[in-house]
C-alpha cells in the first residue's frame, strides 16, 4: 500500500477526533439556540470559565485570591486541600447551575421579545465579562489539568495497524475517550430532547412563548435548565480541550471554530453539530496534508474551516440538518 | 333555567349543571387611558357551555386573557374554586387546571401533532429532572401511560391520520382541532376556546360546533368559550354572557339574550348616545 495513503488515513482519523472537540462546543451553541432563538457567542467562555473552576477547585485554589489579598494585605492562595476530580467535577457543575441561573435572571430575563441582534449582542458583552471574571477569580497563569483521562499513545491501535501496514498510527488514547464520552452525551441529549417532559417542554418553549404558557410550561425554568445544560456541555467541552492543551485564555477561541461547524451542520440541529464538527476536523486536517503543506505553503488550519463554511452557505444555507425556513405567503 | 339554584340547574335538554367552578367579580381592566372591560360580574358552572359574545372590539378576549392569567386586571377578583385567586402568571393558571386555545393559533409548528398534544399532559408528569435524563422508573411509566390517555383524545377529535406530521404544513381547521386536543389533553376543569370557529367555512364550523358538544358530553368539561358570530354560540351553549364596549348588557339562556333589547340594539347598530 502506497505510503501517502496510509499517513492519510492516519490524519484523517486525527481530524475525526479533532472534529468531536468542535463538535462539542457547537453542541452548546445548538442547545441553546434551539431552546431560547439566542446565538450564544460565550458558549466558548462558558468552556474555559467551567475549565478554570475545575482546576481552581481541586487544587483547593482561593477564589478571587489576588482581590482578596489586594484589599486586606493578605498573603492567601490555596486553602491547602486538593479535591479528588470526581468531587470537584460535581461542583464544578454546581458553580454552572448557578451561573445560568444568574446569566437569566440578571441578563436574559429582561431582555423578553428582543431583537436576535440585541440578544446576541448580549452574548457578546457576557462572553468579555465572564472572561474577565474568571481571571478574578482564578487568575491567568496557564493550567495543568488532569481528571485521569489517560492519555498518550494507544498501543493497541498502533500494534495492529503496525501488524496490517507496517506503520503503527498515532492515535491519542484522550481523543479516543473525548470520542466515546461526546457519543454518550449526543445520545443521552437527543433522547431526552425527544421522549422526555422536559425535553419536550424545552422545544415547546424554543416554538412558540405563548403557546408554551398555556400549557403550564414555566418559560424560567426551562431557560435556566437548557444554560445549565450548555454549561454541562461546556464542561465536558472544558475538561477535553484543558486536559489537551492545558487550561488558557485561549480555549475561547475555540468558540470560534465552532461557527463553521455551525453553519455546516445547522445551528438547530443537535446530530449536525456533530457531523458539522467531524467533516470540519477531517476537512482541514486531510487539506493541509494533501493541498495545504505541499502547495500552499501549510497553515491553511487556520482558513480552511471557514471557506467551507463560506460555500455551504452560498449552496445550503439552513446547513445540512437545519431545519428548511418554509414561510407561506 | 327557571329552576337555577347554588347547586347548579337543568338545561333545556335536560343536563344536570352544577355548582359554580368560576366566578369573576367587578372585573375592570384597563390599557392606559382605554378602558377594556368595565365591572364585569358573571360565574362559569361546572359542566355548562358557557358563551361570551358581542360585536369586534366587545372586550371578549380581554376577558379570557383575564381568565387564563395572560392580562391581570386594576380592579376585582377572580374566584376559583371557592378561594379568590391571587395574581398568577399564564404557566400557573394552566397548571391549575385552565387550559385555552387561541384566536390565532398558537401552536409548536415545528413539533409533531403527537408531540404538541403531549405538551398538554405537563401537568400530569411529574417525574424529576434525573428521572428523566435516565428514562428509567417514573419518567418511563409516566411518558406510556399518558402516551396512553393522549391517543384516546386524538381518536376522538378525528386526527389520527396526521399524527406525526409537524403542525406547520397542516391546514388552518385541522390546527384548530389540534390545539382543542392539546388543551383537553390536560383534562381542564375549565376550557377555554377563543374563538373556536373564527375563519372557517361552514362545514368546518359544523364539525367544531359538533367536537365541543362531545367533549362536554363525553368528558363533562366545562367550557367557556368566546364567539361573534351569534348563530353558532346559541345553538351551542348553555347561557350567554354578552359583551359591548366593555359592558356587560345580557346574562342568560340563549333564549333570554335574544329578546334582550340591548343586546338587539348592539348587533343592529343602534347608535349610542
Amino acid at each position: 500500500m502506497p505510503e501517502q495513503f496510509i499517513w492519510g488515513m492516519e490524519v484523517f482519523l486525527n481530524g475525526l477526533m479533532a472534529g468531536v472537540l468542535y463538535a462539542l462546543v457547537a453542541l452548546g451553541f445548538v442547545l441553546i439556540f434551539k431552546a431560547s432563538g439566542i446565538f450564544n457567542f460565550a458558549q466558548g467562555v462558558l468552556a474555559l470559565f467551567a475549565a478554570l473552576t475545575l482546576v481552581g477547585i481541586m487544587e483547593g485554589q482561593v477564589p478571587f485570591s489576588h482581590l482578596i489579598n489586594a484589599v486586606f494585605g493578605t498573603e492567601v492562595h490555596h486553602f491547602g486541600w486538593t479535591v479528588p476530580a470526581l468531587g470537584a467535577i460535581l461542583l464544578t457543575m454546581v458553580v454552572m447551575v448557578a451561573l445560568a441561573w444568574a446569566v437569566n435572571q440578571f441578563i436574559f430575563r429582561h431582555l423578553v421579545g428582543q431583537e436576535p441582534i440585541i440578544l446576541f449582542m448580549a452574548t457578546i458583552g457576557l462572553a468579555y465579562f465572564l472572561e474577565g471574571f474568571g481571571d478574578m477569580m482564578w487568575g491567568s497563569d496557564i493550567k495543568k489539568l488532569d481528571v485521569g483521562l489517560p492519555q498518550g499513545i494507544n498501543s493497541v491501535i498502533d500494534e495492529v495497524t503496525y501488524n496490517i501496514f507496517g506503520y503503527g498510527f498515532f492515535i491519542d488514547n484522550l481523543d479516543l475517550w473525548a470520542t466515546l464520552v461526546a457519543a454518550l452525551l449526543v445520545i443521552a441529549l437527543v433522547l431526552f430532547a425527544q421522549f422526555s417532559k422536559h425535553g419536550r417542554a424545552m422545544r415547546a418553549v424554543a416554538d412558540d412563548h405563548q403557546a408554551a404558557l398555556s400549557v403550564g410550561i414555566s418559560l424560567k425554568f426551562i431557560w435556566v435548565m437548557v444554560w445549565s445544560l450548555a454549561g454541562f456541555v461546556a464542561l465536558v467541552a472544558g475538561i477535553m480541550w484543558g486536559t489537551k492543551s492545558g487550561v488558557q485564555f485561549s480555549l475561547s477561541l475555540i468558540a470560534l471554530k465552532a461557527l463553521p461547524v455551525l453553519m455546516l451542520g445547522g445551528f438547530t440541529s443537535i446530530p449536525g453539530a456533530i457531523v458539522g464538527g467531524l467533516i470540519i476536523g477531517v476537512g482541514e486536517k486531510l487539506f493541509e496534508f494533501l493541498i495545504g503543506a505541499p502547495y500552499l505553503g501549510g497553515a491553511t488550519e487556520i482558513w480552511f474551516a471557514y471557506v467551507l463554511a463560506l460555500i455551504f452557505l452560498v449552496f445550503r444555507p439552513q446547513g445540512l440538518f437545519g431545519e428548511k425556513i418554509i414561510e407561506r405567503v | 333555567m327557571n329552576d337555577m339554584t347554588p347547586d347548579g340547574y337543568t338545561t333545556e335538554d335536560g343536563r344536570k349543571i352544577g355548582a359554580v367552578v368560576m366566578e369573576m367579580r367587578n372585573i375592570t381592566l384597563r390599557f392606559g387611558g382605554v378602558v377594556a372591560i368595565q365591572d364585569i360580574s358573571f360565574d362559569i358552572r361546572e359542566g355548562e357551555i358557557r358563551a361570551i359574545i358581542g360585536p369586534n372590539g366587545a372586550g371578549k378576549s380581554s376577558m379570557l386573557n383575564v381568565v387564563s392569567g395572560f392580562y391581570h386586571p386594576q380592579e376585582g377578583e377572580v374566584w376559583y374554586k371557592g378561594a379568590k385567586r391571587p395574581t398568577m402568571k399564564p404557566y400557573e393558571v394552566a397548571q391549575q387546571g385552565i387550559a385555552r386555545t387561541f384566536q390565532n393559533i398558537a401552536l409548536f409548528e415545528g413539533m409533531t401533532v403527537l408531540d404538541n398534544v403531549m405538551t398538554g399532559r405537563i401537568r400530569q408528569m411529574s417525574a424529576g429532572l434525573l428521572s428523566q435524563a435516565i428514562w428509567k422508573g417514573k419518567a418511563e411509566r409516566e411518558e406510556v401511560e399518558n402516551r396512553e390517555v393522549v391517543e384516546k383524545i386524538i381518536d376522538f377529535l378525528e386526527i389520527q391520520h396526521i399524527r406525526k406530521t409537524p403542525v406547520g404544513r397542516l391546514p388552518y381547521g385541522l390546527k384548530k382541532r389540534v390545539e382543542l386536543a392539546r388543551a383537553l389533553a390536560a383534562e381542564p376543569s375549565i376550557l377555554l376556546l377563543d374563538e373556536p370557529m373564527a375563519g372557517m367555512n361552514v362545514e368546518e364550523k359544523e364539525d367544531m360546533s359538533r367536537f365541543i358538544l362531545d367533549v362536554n358530553d363525553e368528558f363533562g368539561t366545562t367550557i367557556a368559550l368566546i364567539e361573534h358570530d351569534m348563530g353558532v354560540v346559541m345553538d351551542l351553549s348553555d347561557r350567554v354572557v354578552v359583551m359591548d364596549y366593555g359592558k356587560k348588557i345580557g346574562d342568560g339562556s340563549p333564549d333570554e339574550v335574544r329578546q334582550n333589547q340591548a343586546v338587539i340594539d348592539a348587533y343592529l347598530g343602534v347608535a349610542h348616545d
